[in-house]
């Protein structure tokens, strides 16, 4: 298949050597956005270019970013935007590359972000593990600072913008908007009740905007460009381009930004080069690994919010994850269900006994201790967790776990019968258990 | 434990038609005799270095308790863990308990809430990686550290001499490197066995880890740059050319 092209607008110039520096940034036209943004544009203004635009939030949710930003009261009180740089999604490495690559473009979309709100503080809530990456954030904040990009009086518009990247210390929880900013007012990550809503009641009590930093990185592009000349880019209810982490079992895993509705084949096997010779596709998650599981036959769905969520999956934060023939579905579900097991923060009962009882479910089938009938037990303890708790975390173990007992249960009744074979040990040697190694790389 | 502290008079009585004084008072008598109230900063002997460090910290937010997570860090980094010397340093600088400081610590995976080794090596172990070989690289660095690797695996397992801690981690955002690892939280791979061997002999030998290997080394977003999409403008918001580039100098 001859290589899929990608279209570049927050991945422009990404690997120019200097585009990290403000210089560089500058070089390319950076901050002529914010310098619009904060002098001439009226902020209401600005929120209705970002809603006409349709961009959707690109941290999951994929709900409008203009539309969030309107649910802030107006007025004088203490506001804050916080952008949501925890990227803690198994599968999820973009903003990684957009905040180390291009940290200025990020800076310049929050620092509009707050003009458009009117909030006087920001803050980057950047996951501890990527500690090298906030490194970069914190010489790009202090540029910015001293040239007058950031600060008591931005670019002398009588406008405050501060920023402060604040580093995380490993929980994937706080990558949900609630347990963020509890941890960002230096508490325990736990998940608030909602409503209230951030954006009426956030970070200490005042209205706060939440947004991931693929989000806020596409504003100063909307702001010097159009919200029209946007909305050129991708479908209609996804307009915009996309940053796509691909990896797995793939020959070119790697963060490649495409136009919204592009084939996923295109994008699986033409940019990111498909599994490797003589390999077919057998699962892959199209959103991060709390997406629902798809299959080959699925490999030609656009790749897009609304065909993703008809095939009842869902886009997430654009991240996909390709499991080959030689990959045990079994396996790959205790992998998953172990992750969600662990990073629970245990506040919810059907999410921290649900996770917990999966993992032991599926060790079982593993184990060669499981009937058919686990499998069952297995699907209903999924359905008691989906919506039953105060944040998505146990839904996102439920779907795919759910998804991969619901598509591949021939494969789970075989290993289960498998593994209960007289003579076989536990775990390493079920089925089809030996996963790909480092030759893929050598391919 | 203290018969003084635990009259079962109060807890069977009422306690909803009490005055706010009463109710306080008896709540006070609730107390735990040995309960740790907000430590004095002379009782903590807390180096001036660190307590500067912590201070400016707390201004950085508009709310001191904000600065809870970057002062375990800056603890972390002093102590090489965070050590109840340490958190009650933290605490009375901020003003809080200690057991405050430590629900904090612990709830998060990369604070060490018990003596660790120096350098740190996390090995993902989750979907991405697993499927390209990342136990087989856990095990690597376990043989190459001696840190035990059933340990490693769950809790995360420290080596004899101290100098290494290895803990099989959760996805840490580089699946376009698998497998890899996090060396003293800086990301690298794709590794193999021999890497993680020649990784742990450079750590001992005071080296930087694999330089060809750092992800701040690695060049590329997927694929090459394209020819960009006409209906990109020239450049975003055209500069103005020359002059533009000549004021930015």
């Amino acid at each position: 298949m001859s290589r899929a092209a990608e279209t570049r607008v927050l991945f422009r110039h990404i690997d120019e050597p200097g585009l990290a520096t403000l210089d560089g940034y500058r070089h390319h036209g950076g901050y002529k956005a914010l310098e619009r943004a904060a002098r001439e544009l009226d902020p209401g203004d600005l929120l209705g270019a970002f809603e006409d635009s349709g961009l959707r939030g690109r941290g999951g949710a994929g709900f409008s970013m203009g539309k969030k930003g309107s649910f802030l009261p107006h007025g004088e009180m203490s506001k804050y935007v916080c952008c949501n740089a925890d990227e803690s999604e198994p599968g999820a490495f973009k903003d990684r590359e957009l905040m180390m690559k291009n940290p200025h473009q990020l800076i310049e979309g929050v620092a509009i972000a707050a003009v458009a709100v009117g909030a006087a503080h920001s803050f980057i809530f950047i996951r501890g593990e990527y500690w090298e990456i906030a490194d970069v954030l914190d010489r790009a904040v202090r540029e910015a600072y001293e040239a007058n990009l950031l600060g008591a009086n931005v670019l002398n518009s009588g406008t405050r913008v501060e920023l402060v990247v604040h580093r995380g210390a490993g929980a994937y929880i706080c990558g949900e908007e609630t347990a963020l900013l509890d941890a960002l007012e230096g508490k325990r990550g736990n998940p608030r009740l909602k409503p209230p809503f951030p954006a009426i009641q956030g970070l200490y009590g005042g209205p706060t905007l939440i947004n991931n930093v693929e989000t806020l990185s596409n504003l100063p592009h909307i702001v010097n460009n159009g919200a029209s000349w946007f909305k050129s880019f991708g479908t209609e209810q996804s307009p915009g381009t996309k940053v796509v982490s691909v990896s797995g079992c793939v020959q070119r895993p790697g963060n490649y930004e495409v136009e919204l509705g592009i084939s996923s084949r295109e994008l699986i096997f033409g940019l990111a080069g498909g599994p490797p010779d003589g390999r077919r596709v057998k699962a892959w998650f199209p959103g991060g690994s709390s997406a629902p599981v798809l299959t080959e036959a699925e490999l030609d769905l656009p790749y897009s919010f609304e065909a993703m969520a008809e095939a009842g999956s869902m886009l997430g934060s654009g991240s996909i994850i390709i499991a080959d023939d030689t990959v045990s579905i079994p396996h790959l579900a205790l992998r998953t269900a172990r992750f969600y097991h662990h990073e629970s923060c245990g506040k919810c009962t059907p999410c921290r006994e649900g996770t917990n009882w999966t993992v032991k479910m599926l060790e079982r089938i593993t184990r060669g201790e499981a009937t058919p009938m686990d499998l069952e037990i297995i699907a209903s303890v999924q359905e008691n967790i989906i919506g039953h708790c105060l944040c998505v975390l146990g839904d996102s173990m439920a779907m795919p776990v759910g998804a991969m007992v619901a598509k591949f249960r021939d494969e789970f009744e075989r290993a289960i019968e498998a593994a209960r074979e007289p003579g076989r040990g536990e775990f390493d040697a079920s089925p089809i258990d030996r996963p790909l190694t480092t030759g893929v790389q050598a391919a | 434990m203290d018969a003084e502290h635990n009259q079962p008079r109060h807890l069977l009585e009422p306690t909803d038609d009490l005055t706010a004084d009463q109710r306080h008072e008896l709540i006070a008598s609730m107390r735990p005799s040995d309960a740790e109230g907000v430590p004095e900063l002379h009782e903590v002997g807390i180096p001036d270095e660190l307590r500067e460090q912590i201070e400016l910290l707390m201004a950085r937010y508009p709310q001191l308790r904000s600065a809870s997570i970057p002062a375990l860090w800056a603890i972390q980094r002093h102590y090489g863990w965070c050590s109840p010397d340490g958190i009650r340093q933290a605490a009375a600088v901020m003003g809080v308990t200690p057991a405050y400081l430590q629900s904090v610590a612990s709830f998060y995976d990369l604070f060490a809430t018990e003596p660790v080794g120096r350098h740190r090596v996390l090995v993902c172990t989750n979907i991405s990686c697993w499927m390209r070989g990342g136990d087989e690289l856990l095990e690597a660095f376990c043989e190459a550290t001696g840190a035990d690797p059933h340990e490693a695996g769950h809790h995360g397992a420290s080596s004899g001499d101290g100098e290494f801690f290895v803990k099989g981690f959760e996805c840490l955002g580089a699946c376009d490197l698998a497998p890899m690892a996090s060396l003293d939280q800086r990301y690298y791979g794709p590794l193999t066995d021999a890497d993680a061997l020649a990784a742990i002999e450079a750590l001992r030998a005071g080296d930087e880890p694999l330089p060809e290997k750092a992800l701040a080394r690695i060049g590329a977003a997927g694929g090459p740059e394209p020819a960009p999409d006409p209906r990109l403008p020239a450049d975003p918001v055209a500069p103005g050319g020359e002059a533009e580039e000549a004021s930015g100098t």
